[in-house]
């Protein structure tokens, strides 16, 4: 992986200002975020780490545009997007960012093309080019010949390297990972975290939302949080999962836990 | 999204539930049925109300000698006898509004013989008019002519079941039969009229007036023992006519202000009118509950879309985390119970159709497929979908991505 990118253009991708979050919980008002500053450069993978209750599940939600924070600014690449509508939102992920879940979250019983193709369908792209890219992007993360399969029918690895290629059908710039491995055994760790190392090779920006070091390891720059504000924030010499999957004990090639 | 795109998604979500989807529509489907097959069935019914008693001749009143009452009941219509032959005659002249009067003597069975077969039937003495007024006419041979209706002729005009039942397929016009033993020509066989509120209209046999009088009740009587019809020239002269009858009876048999009139005079039409109005009451009745099941069809696929949007709440989060906006997801929803609810409205319009005809083929009365209607309840069952397909809808609409995503199942 290489150095964190330099800027394209004068714009930050992410650009997060003050950010503060807060829920009411019962009586109680629960402050997840007091106040974040967050840039990210594009092209770059970034790791938001914490553990539970540190604020970096909310941290995802605003940055993933599922959720809008109380207070501050947040832009994503240049577009103030912290007071859209939920619309104006829903369109700003379907365009912008790809999710890749702990869980998979796979539309059950419903083909690995189906799913790869979910979110064109709510861009408006014709029947056949949605074929043609959700093909394509099942060949990206090795695919070919389960385009067929439903969810059950694939070990949990393919089920992950499925919801990766639907998180790239889109032409998003920015992936977001939530704890992408969580579910998943050493090996096939490695799988996905090649698959997604090689994105940010191709110019994707890649934000991992993890609470394991080893996993956070893969990064470029490794962001922590804790009692929702930022405690840390370093730059490192990712380690190659490349590497670390040749020099892995050779298992059952598609072997990976069910959801 | 486009329509085609949503159309598709919301046929996958419905199949792949194939029989929750079935018994959700199947409330649609007996709802328009029921209402389809109510409406086409109280259409049929009031027709042939209508056609019953269009056999009885239109603008006509009945005349009878009101029953005497004794001891405050009533011994039945005809019983007690006010109506002479000179009020017959003196209604002939003196009623401008009538055009045909004709007397009508009844006897409700009599043994008529052929000789092949015998069979009874009633026997009707009248006079020539009376095919006018009933507007009845030879279907072989002829019926009375003036001369013969006031004779005493021995011949006989009957109906085509009467025919059937004593001369088979052989023409009974100039045979002989024996009625009460007497023997009479056939000289007349009536068109078949069907089914009359009071039964077979052509299980008839009619003899002229004195002739009856002679054979059947055994010498003139000063009273008429049966009815008198009147036809009017006009059909809206009901009023009219009952008043001059009345007026002149009245004072013929010397009633003063207070007595009770001594006659009855009944208009069919009337009577009919009340029937139609009951049958198509009760016709509106039974589309009314038709509509009520209907209602309930749709509270049934409300239910099925709640449950349904619960099991997929975590579909939706992963829908709307890659991009579906609520809109989408509330038109998907709504797409599939309208979906659910046309594919059961057309199944309904069918199940409809078949029960009418069947209705119709069982009681014999002419199918009506109300095709207005068929339209109606058609728009009414994706009016049902849309109205109860909201709800759900829209609740999936406003979920949170982010609790849908997280939401175990």
């Amino acid at each position: 992986m290489r150095e964190p990118g330099r800027p394209k253009g004068e714009a930050f991708l992410v650009e997060m200002r003050g950010i503060e979050r807060t829920y009411t919980m019962g009586d109680n008002l629960v402050r997840a975020l007091c106040g974040v500053d967050l840039t990210i450069e594009r092209g770059s993978s970034v790791a938001i780490m914490g553990t539970s209750g540190s604020g970096k599940s909310t941290m995802m939600n605003i940055m993933g545009c599922l959720d809008q924070p109380t207070k501050g600014s947040y832009r994503l690449d240049g577009r103030d997007v912290a007071r859209l509508s939920r619309a104006q939102l829903a369109d700003v992920r379907g365009r912008m960012i790809g999710f890749v879940f702990q869980s998979f979250n796979l539309l059950s019983r419903t083909t690995a093309l189906e799913n790869v193709e979910m979110p064109l369908l709510y861009q408006g792209v014709p029947a056949r080019e949605r074929r043609r890219r959700a093909e394509r992007a099942l060949e990206q993360v090795g695919l070919v010949g389960r385009e067929d399969h439903h969810p059950n029918q694939l070990s949990g690895g393919q089920q992950q390297r499925v919801a990766i290629a639907r998180a790239l059908v889109g032409e998003a710039p920015i992936i977001m990972a939530d704890e992408p491995t969580g579910n998943l055994d050493t090996r096939t760790s490695y799988e996905v975290m090649a698959i997604l190392q090689g994105l940010v090779g191709r110019g994707k920006t890649v934000i991992l939302v993890t609470h394991e070091a080893d996993i956070a390891a893969y990064a470029s720059r490794v962001v922590t949080l804790r009692d929702g504000l930022i405690i840390d924030d370093r730059r490192q010499a990712p380690i190659s999962a490349q590497a670390a999957l040749a020099a892995a004990p050779a298992a059952h090639a598609s072997a990976g836990a069910s959801p | 999204m486009n329509v085609f795109s949503t159309l598709k998604l919301a046929l996958r979500a419905l199949w792949r539930n194939k029989v929750r989807s079935l018994l959700t529509m199947l409330g649609i489907v007996f709802g328009i049925g029921a209402v389809i097959a109510m409406v086409s069935g109280g259409q049929g019914a009031q027709q042939a109300v209508k056609d019953v008693f269009a056999t009885l001749g239109t603008n006509v009143l009945s005349l009878q000698s009101n029953a005497a009452r004794t001891m405050g009941a009533s011994a039945g219509a005809g019983g007690g006898a006010s109506l002479t032959w000179d009020d017959l005659r003196a209604l002939e002249t003196e009623v401008p509004s009538a055009r045909w009067i004709a007397p009508v003597l009844e006897s409700r069975s009599a043994q008529i013989v052929s000789e092949q077969n015998n069979w009874n039937t009633g026997i009707t003495g009248t006079t020539s008019v009376w095919f006018k007024i009933r507007s009845w006419e030879a279907a072989e041979g002829a019926v009375f002519d003036e001369d013969t209706g006031n004779s005493n002729a021995k011949v006989a005009v009957i109906g085509k079941t009467v025919a059937t039942q004593l001369f088979g397929s052989t023409s009974p016009v100039g045979q002989s039969v024996r009625i009460n033993g007497q023997p009479y020509e056939v000289i007349g066989v009536l068109v078949p009229k069907g089914q009359g509120p009071r039964g077979d209209n052509d299980d008839t046999v009619i003899i002229p007036i004195k002739t009856y009088q002679q054979k059947l009740e055994k010498g003139l009587a000063k009273y008429i023992r049966g009815s008198i019809l009147i036809s009017m020239q006009e059909e809206d002269q009901a009023e009219r006519t009952i008043s001059q009858v009345t007026a002149l009876l009245r004072d013929r048999h010397k009633l003063d202000g207070n007595a009770e009139d001594d006659f009855r005079i009944r208009n069919p039409a009337e009577f009919a009118k009340a029937q139609q109005d009951s049958t198509e009451r009760i016709s509106t009745l039974l589309a009314i509950v038709a509509a009520v099941s209907l209602f309930v069809g749709g509270i049934g696929v409300m239910n099925i879309m709640l449950v349904s949007v619960i099991e997929r709440t975590r579909e939706i989060g992963i829908r709307m985390a890659v991009g579906a906006k609520p809109g989408d997801v509330m038109t998907q929803f709504l797409v599939e119970s309208l979906v659910l609810a046309a594919v059961g409205g057309l199944l309904g319009l069918a199940l409809g159709y078949g029960a009418a005809s069947y209705m119709a083929d069982y009681f014999g009365w002419k199918m009506f497929f109300p095709a207005t209607t068929a339209g109606i309840a058609f728009a009414v069952a994706g009016g049902v979908g849309v109205a109860f397909g909201l709800y759900p809808a829209v609740r999936a609409s406003r979920l949170d991505p982010i609790t849908a995503l997280r939401y175990e199942t």
